[in-house]
């Protein structure tokens, strides 16, 4: 008994102190400071860039080589699966880039460290109408205290020229008959939500159960209609003209216009959400200093340069976006947010806000979008094989007590 | 000699402590407690989550979930049982190619299948149906079926069959009265083995049924993954759970009578 105990702590001693070995993701790694960064999946520059006449692999491999660190680089799919790994694991992540308003619930619940600007010399190439824009939309939090912008843009319609030929300006063609199952939207509740709550001219961050309860009969009514219920593989799927229409973002319709010319892109007069992803440094960061030598990096001219070129969502580093803007896309309407006015106020955007505790009638109201069709026929089945089940069981047990 | 294989034993007990008692124990610890989102440290004890879970969306879900599962497994059934057949009676050194050919898609990863799946259901219009799930779930879960029922009906003793024979059963009789009740086994635990993966399924479901509806297994992903809702989300997966056990107890009795004298895999 005693040699059974000793192996049974022999191998909880063994765990124990790989499990915290692990979790001392800030400690030293041969020698080198550790950056632990936390991004949307396909948000980063991953082709090869030139700093100074050197060349690096990709963005990450720059910073690593230039600051001599090692970087540890995971990705989220979604705001919501973010928060839940932040607060749920004891990972502690350095820097998280997550979008406007999930930052907000973030700063309410005091989850995250000031910027100390005076480490960010590149701030002052962020273009100025994005901090006024934080300013003006988050009036209630010193949003810009706590955040440097890395991406912008607005959500729309991309679609296929060649394939539908009515004008596509209302949100109203994703309810089209025409276009049956050939209609992709984000399986976000949010986005999703936010395109029925602007059709019915709602805002998109209501509180108002009535205009959900009306926003959810209009989702159910379009479920027909709708080819799937994507994520990121949408980009891959419209490229391959799988559909005529799909709601993105601006920056993911950028990326399929520009590798499918038949693509065009369409933000709805009835409005649409504007968004700013920036990073962040969460208090339970471990190397702050090193946090904000990164954000600084990412905001270098050309890094920036590289990431924007790469993912093709709007970069906020005004000098950037002119010159990507003079040479290559200038006329990639989905890219170019200046094209469509969204700072002259042509088009009606909003910005999500955080609805704190009433989040869960959005949930609510999502979850029963998306539930199956009530079917008379399943509980039918169901009883009928039970039935059948329970018959042949007592024939079968009957036919076993025969002597023969 | 029998002490050191017993302290070989000792890890092996550790881990299943660890992986799965634990776990399974923090499951129902959360599914009857209700804790703060913030601070999980502050519970308290209540029934919520299950009063919840018995809404008519989520009994829909519910049902949508085992009628897929059970299309599947009837699909698995009645392609399994000829193929495990017909392996069977082919010459030994066949037998041994085609199991293998059935073994060896399963070592490439199951999501790489499934996206396979999804390149050639869209070109046919299939692509986000019910149908292109229970394809893909059919195709994943088949080599479950036809593995079991191929070691009972190999286990049979063919002289039984020559007895039939000998009495005047013809084959169809001789099939149907010796080698189907002695093959039951096998078929119990293949439908076993591959109901439960198919009840609980969230990978194919969305990957091919693009998402229209949630299975019970997105259910549960989603309250762990996005929601933060742990607590909901093991409610969830405990009365999967007791369901799972319930058809398992229920086939496992049926499968004892019928099949006499055959070796449960199970």
């Amino acid at each position: 008994m005693k040699r059974f105990f000793l192996v049974i702590f022999t191998v909880v001693a063994v765990f124990f102190i790989t499990a915290c070995s692990n979790k001392n993701q800030g400690g030293n790694d041969s020698g080198k400071q550790v950056l632990n960064v936390f991004n949307w999946g396909e948000y980063i520059g991953f082709d090869p860039v030139t700093i100074n006449g050197v060349t690096y692999d990709n963005v990450i491999d720059a910073f690593e080589k230039i600051y001599n660190v090692k970087v540890n680089y995971e990705t989220f799919d979604s705001n919501e699966a973010m928060y839940t790994k932040l607060i749920a694991g004891d990972a502690r992540y350095d820097v998280i880039i997550p979008s406007d308003y999930m930052i907000e619930r973030l700063i309410k619940q005091d989850r995250l460290n000031k910027i100390d600007f005076s480490l960010i010399p590149n701030y002052s190439l962020i273009s100025q109408d994005i901090v006024n824009k934080l300013d003006e939309e988050y009036p209630d939090i010193e949003m810009n205290d706590y955040v440097v912008p890395y991406f912008y843009g607005t959500v729309g319609i991309v679609y296929d020229k060649t394939k539908v030929t009515k004008t596509v300006d209302s949100w109203s063609i994703l309810w089209d008959e025409d276009y049956k199952k050939k209609i992709f939207m984000y399986d976000s509740q949010r986005d999703s939500l936010m395109v029925a709550l602007k059709l019915l001219g709602y805002s998109m961050n209501t509180h108002d159960l009535d205009e959900l309860q009306q926003a959810k009969e209009k989702l159910i009514e379009q479920k027909p209609l709708v080819y799937a219920y994507v994520g990121d593989s949408v980009d891959q799927q419209m490229i391959d003209g799988e559909a005529y229409l799909a709601v993105v973002y601006s920056g993911d319709a950028a990326y399929i216009m520009y590798n499918n010319p038949n693509m065009s892109f369409a933000i709805p007069k009835e409005g649409t959400n504007f968004w700013i992803d920036s990073m962040v440094i969460p208090k339970t960061s471990q190397n702050v200093e090193l946090a904000h030598k990164f954000i600084n990096f990412m905001i270098s001219p050309e890094i920036a340069r590289a990431n924007t070129e790469y993912v093709m969502y709007t970069t906020p580093v005004e000098q950037v976006f002119n010159e990507v803007i003079e040479e290559d896309w200038a006329n990639n309407y989905a890219y170019n947010p200046t094209i469509i006015d969204v700072f002259g106020g042509n088009i009606q955007t909003e910005v999500f806000r955080d609805p704190g505790d009433f989040i869960k009638e959005y949930d609510k109201i999502w979850s029963e979008v998306l539930s199956p069709e009530r079917n008379y026929i399943v509980p039918i089945v169901i009883g009928g094989v039970v039935i059948i089940g329970l018959v042949a069981y007592l024939v079968l047990k009957k036919r076993k007590n025969r002597v023969y | 000699m029998n002490r050191t294989i017993k302290a070989l034993l000792y890890p092996y007990v550790v881990w299943i402590a660890m992986m799965i008692v634990v776990p399974f124990f923090l499951i129902f610890f959360y599914s009857i407690t209700q804790s703060r989102p913030d601070s999980p440290a502050i519970f308290r004890f209540t029934l919520q989550h299950y009063r919840e879970f018995f809404k008519t969306e989520n009994i829909n879900i519910l049902s949508k979930s085992v009628i897929l599962a059970v299309e599947t497994t009837i699909l698995c059934l009645v392609l399994g049982y000829p193929a495990a057949w017909i392996i069977s009676k082919t010459n030994v050194n066949i037998q041994n190619m085609i199991l293998l050919l059935f073994i060896l898609p399963m070592w490439i990863n199951m999501l790489l299948r499934t996206y396979a799946w999804q390149v050639i259901l869209s070109r046919t219009g299939l692509l986000y149906t019910d149908t292109a799930v229970v394809i893909g779930m059919v195709y994943n879960f088949i080599p479950f079926m036809v593995l079991p029922i191929y070691t009972a009906i190999t286990k049979i003793d063919k002289s039984l069959i020559e007895a039939a024979n000998d009495l005047g059963a013809s084959s169809k009789e001789a099939f149907l009265k010796v080698v189907f009740p002695l093959s039951m086994p096998g078929v119990i635990t293949g439908i076993v083995m591959v109901f439960l993966p198919a009840v609980s399924a969230f990978a194919i479901p969305r990957l091919l049924g693009g998402g229209q509806y949630v299975l019970i297994g997105n259910l549960i992903e989603k309250q762990f993954y996005l929601l933060n809702n742990w607590n909901f989300g093991s409610a969830v997966s405990v009365i999967l759970m007791i369901l799972i056990l319930i058809s398992m107890r229920f086939m496992r009795k049926s499968g004892e009578i019928s099949g006499r004298g055959g070796a449960i895999l199970w």
